[in-house]
């Protein structure tokens, strides 16, 4: 078999799972659907290898097909394919997304069990694997488009999963709007590309795109600044990252999945793709490279304070894909993606030890409560330690070498560029800080009632369900964590993905080291020829000194962590007095929600409730009652002529065949 | 004698029939008159075909006999309908189906 058909295969079996388990809901017992997933996604990945196998049959130069099974659309000058496309870049999302996507089903295999919608569960998130994959294999813009959507639709439909938790269905509707705005942006970006180009097909695009425009012309910089939006609003990056923080009120899995591994860095993998454009808009990289910069020091500021546990994790994210971003638009791609594949093994495993973490809380989220868990529940604190580690940059663990590439190649762009360099080395120290924060928190300090519960009885705490954000009851009919709360410690299933999770984030980083060997970068760099944004490529010895640097800075970083909130415990408050204004401003998160509401939302609602009052009450109800109007006063009219006597019928008749008598005898003469 | 008399006299018994739909109330009254223009109408017929010299206006003429036969059963069933169910016999009293 060729590489596409196995590229094919890999979008079916998730897809099949999915039809299968949501059918099936009644008659599967709750483990075979839990398997049926877990496989689904198991076996596209295995496709996914296949296909890579195939693709490194093929001379470097000449690893990318275009397949297609039929005509999604062929009118009017338009030939839309339902194709894909799969290169060096693709092949590399794929196999990120189903091998992180395997490990998280198998968690959830253990962690949702006693969830009442565990076949719901698994149905929705073998669709959204479809659907990320559909998004990184498409062909042509129109499905790319088209998988852009699913996702957006599968994220909502698990952020509010737990659909009667008023809080979950809200944060559902707000990532769902946010990125529908993202919609638009792509959606015009694809206009605008078919408006210039004739077509939507990737090769064809690329192709032609040097040959049409100039570099910075407005059109190739529209197109990618729309490009932008869609990816900014996916990516959660300034100002359209207010979801992503919201979207932790869906279950620990599926911020592990979708808000952290897989589909937050599709933004990442857009630019990635469309490298071409950007290469021809220098401009538009350059402004997507300082909104990356800005969104990974606002996030890492706000993770600083925040007091929710997962959304300490998810705003750390959003700081990460702020590296990410930064990377692919100076042209680093290779580092770029690389540390999108790093930060998907240590984000998910993060997420996955706060999953247990607050499973044994239950389902407290507030790091203020927590504490002495390190004691209580070793598996998940050493696997959350390598997951801390490799996020802040420990020397030697995955996250040290992924990060320190793209500042690497920030500072040999050098000018303007350097400025990456230095604030992200300075975010970098916050990553540290606000990382080993939580570890310190967490699973350091005296023992909550809850962990010393697990060390004296070694029994999960278990409290009545209530949402941790509003502290209501929660409804538990429609599935909730259950009255059971599952740990790792206590689940195989949990326990293995979060090992192997665990044993990536500590070594993934090394099958890239700077001169020693160049894996992932040497593997993509074919899939990024053709028009670059800058001819760079960092001196090893520079990229070994960045190295050092980083590594001082993490080292800094956790010293930072430990002298304020270990050493003494009271510092934090101190510095929190000291401090109000700034703390209350990074507490309330930059007030962006409230900027926000202030901005869009309420003018939105004065122009929808002047709309209701004017337009609708007078013009659109006047149009209507008007037509109704006339037509009542015809038939009036008609009607009266109806008056029931037979003898003015028939005179009507006599007088009218009189007429028409009259009329025909006077026109013959 | 000249087909202008039977025409005239075809004439005044159509009009008489009219006069009679427009001015009678009794649907009885009304029957007879509608008969009476049919057979104003048969006059003419059966003149105008003698004056051509064949058969079809004879041959027509029968027809509306027969039509007028069947017109005539579901009127006077009508009024017998009208009669046993103790309604007035006066067209201007039976309205009911005004618009």
């Amino acid at each position: 078999m060729t590489g596409t058909a196995w590229a094919w295969l890999v979008l079916l079996f998730p897809l099949l799972g999915s039809i299968v388990i949501a059918l099936g809901y009644r008659a599967l017992p709750r483990k075979a659907a839990g398997m049926i997933g877990t496989a689904a996604i198991g076996l596209s990945f295995a496709c996914g290898i296949a296909a890579l196998i195939g693709l490194l049959g093929d001379e470097p130069e000449a690893r990318h097909h275009a397949s297609s099974l039929w005509d999604y659309a062929s009118v009017a000058g338009l030939d839309i394919k339902l194709g894909i496309y799969l290169d060096q870049l693709s092949v590399f999302m794929v196999l990120v997304v189903t091998g992180v996507s395997t490990l998280i089903h198998l968690y959830s295999y253990g962690y949702m069990q006693s969830d009442q919608g565990y076949h719901r569960f698994f149905s929705y998130l073998n669709f959204f694997v479809f659907s990320m994959l559909l998004l990184v294999l498409a062909g042509n813009f129109v499905l790319l488009i088209v998988g852009w959507a699913f996702v957006g639709f599968a994220s909502y439909a698990l952020i509010s999963f737990w659909y009667r938790r008023e809080t979950a269905t809200r944060a559902g509707m707000k990532a769902f709007v946010i990125n529908v705005v993202g919609d638009i942006g792509l959606v015009l970006a694809a206009f605008l590309i078919f408006r210039e180009l004739g077509s939507f097909d990737y090769g064809e695009v690329f192709e032609k795109a040097p040959e049409v425009f100039t570099t910075n012309e407005w059109t190739i910089t529209a197109i990618c600044l729309l490009l932008l939006v869609g990816a900014f609003a996916k990516s959660a990056q300034l100002p359209l990252h207010t979801w992503l923080p919201d979207a932790m009120e869906g279950p620990t899995p599926v911020s592990s999945l979708i808000h952290a591994a897989t589909m937050v860095t599709a933004g990442v993998y857009l630019i990635a793709r469309t490298h071409v454009l950007f290469a021809l808009a220098p401009t538009a990289a350059d402004i997507a490279a300082f909104v990356g910069l800005a969104t990974l020091l606002v996030a890492a500021t706000i993770a600083l304070v925040v007091t929710d546990l997962k959304r300490a994790i998810a705003y750390s994210t959003m700081s990460q894909i702020g590296y990410m971003v930064v990377g692919v638009s100076i042209g680093a791609y290779g580092a770029g993606m690389f540390h999108l594949m790093t930060h998907a093994f240590f984000k998910a495993l993060l997420f996955m030890a706060a999953g247990s973490i607050i499973a044994a809380m239950a389902n407290e989220q507030n790091i203020d409560r927590m504490g002495g868990f390190a004691k209580a529940m070793r598996f998940t604190s050493i696997t959350m330690l390598c997951g801390a580690l490799a996020l802040a940059a420990f020397p030697l663990t995955s996250g040290f070498f992924s990060k320190d590439e793209i500042l690497a190649y920030a500072g040999a762009r050098g000018g303007m560029y350097l400025v990456f360099v230095v604030l992200g080395y300075f975010g970098a120290f916050l990553t540290a800080i606000y990382t080993f924060r939580l570890i310190f928190r967490v699973l350091g300090g005296e023992p909550c009632p809850e962990a010393r519960e697990l060390i004296e009885t070694g029994h999960v705490h278990h409290a009545e369900p209530r949402n941790p954000a509003t502290g209501e009851p929660e409804d538990t009919d429609v599935g909730f964590p259950g009255p059971e709360h599952h740990i790792a410690e206590h689940s195989a299933p949990m326990r293995v993905a979060m090992a192997v999770l665990a044993f990536l984030a500590l070594v993934g980083g090394l099958i890239q080291i700077p001169g020693v060997n160049n894996v992932v970068a040497d593997f993509l760099d074919p899939a990024f020829e053709g028009p670059v944004l800058a001819h760079v490529h960092p001196s090893i010895a520079w990229d070994w000194i960045g190295l050092a640097i980083g590594g001082a800075i993490s080292l800094l970083g956790i010293w930072a962590a430990h002298w304020l909130y270990v050493a003494n415990p009271e510092r934090p408050r101190a510095l929190e007095r000291r401090f109000q204004g700034l703390h209350d401003f990074l507490f309330r998160k930059w007030y962006f929600d409230e900027a926000i509401d202030f901005l869009v939302v309420r003018p939105a609602l004065a122009i929808g409730r002047f709309a209701n009052r004017v337009f609708e009450r007078f013009v659109v109800d006047g149009l209507v009652s008007g037509t109704e109007g006339t037509v009542r006063g015809t038939s009036g009219v008609v009607r009266a002529v109806q008056n029931g006597f037979v003898r003015s019928y028939a005179l009507l008749l006599i007088a009218g065949f009189a007429g028409l008598a009259l009329y025909f005898l006077l026109s013959a003469s | 004698m000249s087909i202008e008399w039977y025409i005239v006299l075809s004439s005044l018994l159509f009009a008489t029939g009219v006069l009679g739909i427009l001015l009678r109330r009794s649907p009885m009254v009304i029957l007879l008159c509608l008969e009476l223009m049919l057979n104003a109408g048969n006059l003419a017929l059966v003149a105008f075909s003698r004056m051509v010299g064949n058969e079809q206006g004879q041959v027509f003429a029968v027809i509306v006999m027969v039509i007028a036969a069947c017109e005539v059963v579901v009127g006077l069933g009508l009024i017998v309908a009208i009669f046993r169910r103790r309604l007035p016999l006066n067209v201007d009293d039976l309205r009911e189906l005004r618009g």
